[in-house]
């Protein structure tokens, strides 16, 4: 044991972290956004569509579930490009194989909150005369995100650890940026511990965020 | 097409590897998860905190993070480890972590009014356990378990972050000499669906007979 810690080298490159929390953080939260126009499009076309659309939603949702997210950055990233003929950078690449991959959960969440919203409330509507896309806008949905809200929390914190995976193909993000140091300066015990520590309290901090949120709005939490 | 036909003896050896790790892990993983779940669950106090600790850091920091932390830090305490070992044991602590979750959830879901039943029909503990609440347990236990094997497949592919040749570094290494991606990259999402796609069929069809049980 002839290693001597000193945490000096990961505070002179600090900055590589803190600018790599942002991405890490942005990936996420747009990935989650595309993904919950993805997963709330599906989930409302698959009720109300016939056996083929279905079918193509069900396979979308099986397919991208049941693959690692690892061989879709690569697939995304190095694949596509090679028979569409066009590029993109790795960051955008990654942002755009991660909403795809959130949007494949987020349909089964969406549909399951869907159904879950009280069948009262539905006849409500159509007692007071609502037209059903008012019913779908000002009644089912909002019903529908104070049920899911928890799952799409949990679904959040998810994408954020795995924003960790686009190290492989280079974007500048959290885990990327502990690798460099580990390049520049070989400070294996405390960049590790540091990194780890940030996606800890970073984790931590939404899963505090969002409970408080769900206090107010959710449904169905004991 | 020939070229991803080629290469698949060198494919079949990483699926090889990818079944080897996911299987360690979820064996490793459902005897401790089991253990410390029902520790976190009937345990005494003392043993209460520190599992509640070790699975609230182990699923707040990335899969990826913690195979490097055990990759490269052992050897740096003095305990060298080869990769393989390294990465299954990452791999294998974080799913303990989700499976004694799982756990807890699924001995929770059970009423406390069958325990209280037990009780006043004499049952000692381990026959409560036995009788009634192991068997409704189960059915809750299950679904998100095979889940969590199915994430185990596709986790294992992070192991290629220590240079361990599974299914999808060995389809990059194979594209690094063909310059075809798109055949061996849909070749590896059939391989992957297919066993996943199996599990998840699997837990569907256990969902479903299980379902005419509401309380």
């Amino acid at each position: 044991m002839n290693y001597h810690i000193n945490y000096n080298f990961v505070w002179k490159y600090f900055d590589k972290l803190t600018d790599g929390l942002v991405l890490s953080l942005e990936m996420a939260f747009v990935s989650i956004l595309i993904g919950i126009m993805i997963g709330l499009g599906l989930a409302l076309a698959y009720n109300g569509s016939g056996r083929m659309v279905r079918w193509i939603i069900a396979a979308y949702v099986e397919i991208i579930r049941n693959v690692p997210l690892l061989l879709l950055v690569y697939l995304v990233f190095y694949g596509i490009p090679t028979v569409g003929g066009f590029a993109y950078d790795a960051t955008t690449s990654f942002i755009m194989t991660l909403s795809v991959y959130s949007g494949a959960y987020l349909v089964e969440i969406f549909r399951a909150g869907l159904d879950a919203v009280p069948k009262g409330l539905i006849d409500a509507g159509k007692a007071i005369g609502l037209t059903p896309i008012q019913h779908l806008v000002s009644v089912r949905l909002p019903t529908m995100f104070r049920i899911v809200l928890p799952s799409l929390s949990n679904t959040f914190v998810s994408l954020f650890k795995d924003t960790s995976v686009a190290w492989v193909i280079a974007v500048p993000e959290l885990f990327f940026g502990y690798n460099w140091i580990y390049t520049n300066t070989f400070r294996i015990v405390e960049g590790l511990s540091v990194l780890a520590a940030m996606y800890l309290v970073t984790c931590y901090v939404f899963i505090f965020a969002l409970q408080q949120l769900e206090r107010r709005y959710a449904i169905g939490r004991n | 097409m020939d070229v991803a036909i080629n290469a698949l003896p060198f494919l079949w050896e990483g699926l090889l590897v990818t079944l080897h790790v996911s299987a360690l892990v979820v064996v490793i993983a459902l005897a401790i998860g089991l253990v410390l779940g029902l520790g976190l669950t009937y345990g005494p106090r003392w043993i209460y905190w520190p599992i509640r600790l070790y699975s609230d850091i182990l699923r707040g920091i990335p899969v990826p993070v913690l195979i490097f932390a055990v990759y490269y830090l052992l050897p740096v305490i003095g305990w060298n480890i080869d990769g393989f070992t390294a990465a299954v044991s990452a791999l294998a602590a974080f799913e303990t972590a989700r499976v004694l979750e799982v756990t807890r959830g699924a001995i929770q879901s059970i009423h406390p009014g069958q325990t209280d039943a037990g009780q006043a029909i004499g049952l000692t503990f381990s026959q409560r356990m036995i009788y009634v609440i192991f068997p409704q347990a189960l059915r809750r236990f299950l679904p998100p378990w095979i889940n969590s094997v199915v994430d185990t497949v596709k986790g294992s592919s992070l192991v290629s972050f220590v240079s361990i040749v599974e299914l999808t570094l060995a389809i990059q290494q194979v594209i690094g000499r063909t310059f075809e991606p798109m055949p061996l990259y849909i070749l590896g999402m059939a391989i992957y669906f297919a066993i996943n796609f199996t599990l998840s069929t699997a837990s569907r069809r256990l969902e479903a007979r299980f379902a005419y049980i509401r309380e």
